[in-house]
């Protein structure tokens, strides 16, 4: 059907699931944080910008507080000391909320396995898609806005996400 | 080449500073770090020695000062009485080793948190073994000293302390302020780092001198080449070998190419904070370009690794010339077009000029190097001063400022990038053919066909991956000219590929320690345009 033919939608009736129309808002209007802490986020600099330019994707309004945001982005290498921030800005956001590791460093600590790093974020918050690099091109993250945009297409119902997660965190 | 350290009675240690900065002239102190012996094959006269790096206010000499501590719960005495700088230093050092400073006003740790038990540094600290943080420290018993030094009262003033960071868009990374507001202006700020604590110190001494150049990289990521030949430079000059002219040339070209996208980067985000976007466009897409250079020719964008001990990975591809000019070009075309926006822009002249200035003074007690120092008018640049690589024989000139405010600081910037691009078109000039590397198969692996081709090149890269690059025995400070300042590495080596240690001098961890100085009597606001002119890299102050 051509939809930008208007009057042939004068009288249609489009039946659908109101999961579906929700979906199908939230997954060009993300708005991410940006959790930027080292390298990662100068590539996410780059990703803003007007050569890949994230907004192609919807997901261009950067939001710096958690409270107006649905994605978070957390581009670069997280320590202990600053684990508890992460913690507290995770949990102010809003549900339902996605979350990308940008970088070798927030997926699994990369090559910082030492005393000072935190050895990827899932230990403390639960993680949905996972960007592989040291830093990675501007690309990768592109595809992880996309990848997400894919995840929230099938998400069933309203509900908190990852009820189940329990991180190191959690309990103190 | 090896540095000379003077040897220091703990007892006399404070005389001895004093003596050198007022009578000998040393005025800048560098940094202050500290060695543990416990893994030493010899027996040694104490289990830590106080390293004190300092630099003549001719800029051409370094001295250094070495102490034994024999009891490290007792100390030394402090020196942050005679430098502004050594007070985080020492901070540092007590945080990392555990050594007490008699009479220092705020020893507590600096870049471990608050709950971190035991000291990361020492041999006898297992490397991995990491400790979870549950709270953030509330700063205020740093605040609270200033606020009583300055017979301020939160409640009888009417204070308002408001925090900012570590995860602040305007913080430009990990970087927590703490700023106590009359009004509008902020009467007293504390600085809180080590958000981005990453243990390249511990790394270091856990990996060969080649398999730390990765490591060099993450230091200042918006420059990470000039890490890279740091880095390497400094070892070079530990084995005694230089390189070619060929290899000098190209680390030339990358080394001003690097300095001219950080300045881009530190003045896009700098401009971006005041609400010029479109300066940023223009000074961040050329940087973009020059990222696809740099791809090209090291196979990563950001964290290039390019540099080896005793040269560098492989030559400059064909046509590099010509990508080259065209990225000149694009870059003065950014800088061009963003200075005709600001140059005559009355936003950005009153909101940025007199605004926290540094006087010269100042700026050498608080350890400013760089163009920040230079913006308070201080000739130093070690490409004058001290000149290596054949940086004498270029024509182009220092960028000096006169007042050392915000606007100063980002001006000298501007034109130190068009400095920079005068180098890089006279070395792709003078440019020669030949090697890029030094010809010792101690120090560079063979060709490919070597290594599969013949026994003797088969182990003599086995050897080299094994065993690593190996070090004679000693220590040396090595200095260069970064983006941001002077970047030196103190490496101790015990003759294996392994580095017995290694410090790095970052010219960041001594802005950001001044930086709660020199925003008072300045309002909020204008915190955010001098911590944007100040350049501070995450990566590299809490390394």
């Amino acid at each position: 059907m051509d939809v930008s033919n208007t009057h042939m939608l004068d009288e249609a009736v489009v039946t659908t699931t109101i999961d579906t129309v929700i979906n199908w808002g939230r997954e060009a209007s993300l708005w991410p944080f940006v959790f930027g802490t080292a390298c990662c986020a100068i590539e996410f600099m780059s990703t803003a910008a007007s050569r890949y330019d994230i907004s192609r994707f919807g997901a261009e309004v950067l939001r710096f507080s958690p409270r107006h945001a649905d994605l978070l982005v957390v581009a670069g290498t997280v320590s202990y000391k600053q684990a508890p921030i992460l913690k507290q800005i995770y949990d102010q956001m809003p549900e339902p909320k996605w979350v990308i590791a940008v970088g070798a460093c927030a997926s699994t600590g990369g090559f910082y396995d030492n005393y000072t790093t935190l050895q990827g974020i899932d230990e403390i918050i639960p993680v949905d898609v996972y960007v592989a690099g040291c830093p990675p091109r501007p690309e990768a993250i592109l595809d992880a806005v996309l990848d997400i945009q894919r995840q929230l297409k099938r998400e069933p119902k309203f509900e908190v996400r990852n009820t189940e997660f329990k991180g190191k965190l959690d309990d103190v | 080449m090896m540095s000379n350290p003077i040897s220091v009675e703990g007892s006399t240690l404070f005389t001895t500073i004093k003596n050198a900065k007022e009578q000998l002239g040393f005025t800048l102190l560098l940094d202050i770090t500290a060695v543990d012996n416990l893994n030493r094959s010899y027996p040694t006269p104490s289990r830590f020695e106080l390293i004190y790096i300092l630099r003549h206010e001719t800029f051409k000499e370094v001295q250094l000062y070495k102490v034994a501590v024999l009891d490290e719960e007792v100390g030394v005495e402090s020196v942050s009485s005679l430098f502004g700088s050594a007070e985080w230093a020492e901070r540092e050092v007590y945080d990392q080793y555990g050594i007490h400073f008699q009479n220092h006003k705020m020893l507590k740790r600096l870049l471990n948190h608050n709950e971190f038990v035991g000291h990361p540094l020492r041999k006898d600290y297992e490397i991995t073994k990491g400790q979870y943080c549950t709270t953030s420290q509330d700063l205020m018993d740093e605040m609270k000293p200033l606020l009583d030094a300055r017979n301020l009262d939160m409640n009888k003033d009417d204070l308002m302390i408001v925090n900012l960071g570590p995860s602040h868009p305007a913080s430009h990374g990990t970087i927590r302020t703490l700023a106590a507001l009359d009004g509008e202006t902020i009467v007293a700020g504390a600085a809180e780092i080590g958000y981005l604590h990453r243990g390249f110190e511990k790394s270091c001494e856990n990996h060969n001198y080649n398999q730390i150049i990765p490591y060099t990289d993450r230091l200042n990521y918006c420059s990470a080449l000039m890490n890279n030949i740091a880095f390497s430079k400094t070892v070079e000059e530990m084995l005694d070998v230089t390189l070619p002219d060929r290899g000098i040339f190209i680390r030339i070209i990358l080394a001003e190419l690097s300095r001219v996208i950080d300045h881009l980067v530190c003045l896009a985000a700098g401009l971006l904070d005041m609400g010029g976007q479109t300066n940023y466009w223009y000074l961040y897409n050329p940087r973009n370009d020059a990222y696809d250079f740099l791809s090209k020719l090291t196979g990563a964008r950001l964290t290039n690794s390019y540099m080896r001990i005793g040269g560098m990975t492989h030559d400059l591809y064909d046509g590099w010339e010509n990508d080259l000019n065209d990225i000149l070009t694009k870059i003065d075309f950014g800088i061009t077009e963003s200075l005709k926006m600001i140059t005559h822009n009355r936003i950005y002249n009153d909101r940025i000029q007199n605004v926290s200035p540094v006087s010269a003074s100042q700026a050498i007690d608080y350890g400013f190097t760089g163009p920040n120092l230079r913006a308070s008018g201080v000739a130093y640049d070690l490409r004058f001063t001290d000149p290596y690589y054949y940086y004498d024989t270029f024509d182009f000139n220092m960028v000096i400022g006169s007042v050392g405010d915000t606007y100063d600081r980002m001006m000298v910037r501007f034109d130190e990038m068009n400095e920079s691009m005068k180098i890089i078109k006279q070395a792709m000039k003078r440019i020669p053919d030949g090697e890029i590397n030094v010809s010792d198969k101690s120090i560079i692996m063979p060709d490919k066909s070597c290594v599969y081709g013949g026994i003797e090149g088969m182990m003599n890269q086995f050897k080299l991956v094994i065993d690593g690059v190996k070090v004679p025995e000693g220590e040396h400070y090595g200095a260069f000219e970064a983006a941001n300042g002077e970047l030196g590495f103190y490496i101790v080596s015990d003759g294996s590929g392994t580095p017995y240690k290694v410090k790095v001098r970052p010219p960041s961890f001594y802005h950001i320690a001044a930086y709660p100085k020199i925003i008072e009597n300045y309002q909020v606001a204008d915190a955010i345009m001098t911590l944007g002119s100040l350049n501070i890299i995450a990566g590299e102050m809490d390394r």
